[in-house]
């Protein structure tokens, strides 16, 4: 298979990059590792008449602190971001949930900018930068803003990015100290892509929930937030009983996807199952 | 339109006019003659058509053979040296790690990188380094074994 022809530009800073997709039209596409755009490409689902490769930038691909928060180039691949000692010491979600993208070689080319520009609904990161406050940085012709995670998905492969901006950096708030996390996924057997995947940062002091942020991907259309499962547990202590009770509104009136690996009777119920699991490896 | 690509192809620099739209593997294969490098299902999913890029694992259907400029690529024909199987080569041959044969250049490709990572892995980590190589003589089990002895030979 193929992709059909494209003009292919490769910028080294990302206001050239910003520059190229003006100039090159509306029909052109940011390259980042490829490995949601190439295939699409080759099955001419997608056939851009441009792309901007973005891995000659070398200004996009770090792992630092910056203040309290840590700061991950939207460049960075899912291999640098669970290899990184400051993402290993302060979120574990991440590591879990980077661990399980794809397979290796999926991990090498594939990056946390070009996962959450795509948005694919079933995509691992977006719950994970939910449950974690994080912010999107994003630039283009007009200049900087920043939108936090939780507002950034918007639909089925539809962000707050507008035409002509690029994202370029993912900042995490270093969580208190006292603070765990956790990722858990139901795989689909063969893409790998979460059927149900559920993030959550929590504080617990004396096994009773201080404060929880609590994140879904594959339930839905898009990755969202589940504020009602937060107020179900907030305050609670963690038995077993209180979290099971609590994981009952796991997904509560959000319009839930149904497919041939799981109808949307059986991802519902994954989607408390896997809360519960969640909040019990976050405790 | 050929866009001028230096590709750094198992320690040979190869200069190439390639179009946009060229596939690694298709690079790799047709314009360099290195056919031992496979391409299996053609969707990012068997791994049949692993290389190393500047080091990792990489399925070569699905980058673009620019993409590769300025990079170093191994492909299976770059893993034997000086008339000497490389570690992996020998092991698969030793512990029977191969049936049909045609996943194999991807598994010993995938492999070179997990060993790279962790020298001494255990069965479960070789089996989860893994889960992007198909083989469909499902012959999964002696692979195990020929990396487990690769490993040890390469300590």
């Amino acid at each position: 298979m193929i992709p059909s022809s494209f003009a292919y530009h490769k910028p080294s800073t990302v206001d050239e990059a910003i520059q190229m997709l003006q100039d090159a039209g509306e029909d052109a596409k940011l390259l980042a590792g490829g490995h949601s755009l190439i295939p699409a490409m080759k099955l001419r689902m997608n056939s851009p008449s441009a792309l901007i490769d973005l891995r000659g930038i070398s200004g996009l691909r770090y792992i630092r602190q910056e203040g309290n928060a840590i700061a991950i180039g939207a460049a960075s691949t899912h291999h640098d971001i669970i290899d990184s000692n400051l993402v290993q010491s302060h979120l574990a979600m991440m590591v879990q949930a980077g661990s399980q993208i794809g397979d290796i070689q999926v991990r090498n080319m594939g990056t946390i900018g070009g996962s959450i520009a795509h948005a694919d609904p079933a995509a691992d990161w977006p719950a994970c930068l939910i449950a974690a406050d994080a912010s999107i940085e994003m630039k283009g012709p007009n200049g900087t803003r920043t939108v936090a995670a939780e507002d950034f998905f918007l639909g089925l492969y539809y962000t707050a990015l507008e035409e002509g901006e690029i994202i370029t950096e993912v900042k995490i708030p270093i969580p208190a100290p006292g603070t765990k996390s956790s990722y858990v996924k139901f795989h689909q057997p063969a893409s790998r892509f979460a059927i149900v995947g559920c993030a959550v940062m929590m504080k617990s002091s004396g096994g009773t929930c201080q404060s929880i942020r609590v994140g879904f991907t594959g339930v839905s259309d898009m990755a969202f937030r589940d504020t009602d499962l937060e107020d179900a547990i907030r305050g609670k202590e963690l038995s077993a009983a209180n979290v099971e009770a609590a994981s009952q509104v796991a997904a509560a009136g959000k319009d839930i996807l149904g497919d041939h690996f799981a109808s949307t009777d059986y991802r519902l119920h994954l989607a408390r199952v896997f809360a519960a699991r969640a909040i019990h490896a976050a405790s | 339109m050929g866009i001028s690509i230096e590709v750094n192809v198992n320690g040979e620099k190869r200069h190439s006019e390639v179009d946009a739209r060229l596939l690694l593997v298709h690079y790799l294969r047709d314009t360099l003659g290195l056919t031992g490098t496979h391409v299996g299902c053609d969707t990012s999913n068997c791994g049949a058509c692993t290389v190393l890029v500047d080091g990792k694992a990489v399925k070569s259907c699905t980058m673009l053979a620019v993409q590769a400029n300025g990079a170093e690529v191994k492909t299976i024909e770059g893993m034997a040296e000086n008339g000497e199987l490389h570690p992996l080569q020998s092991s698969f041959k030793e512990a029977h790690g191969l049936q049909c044969g045609f996943c194999t250049p991807g598994m010993i490709m995938t492999a070179a990188n997990l060993l790279e990572r962790n020298s001494n892995p255990s069965e479960e980590e070789i089996r989860h380094a893994l889960e992007g190589n198909f083989c469909r003589c499902t012959g999964y089990h002696n692979i195990v074994k020929a990396i487990q002895l690769a490993a040890q030979q390469l300590t």
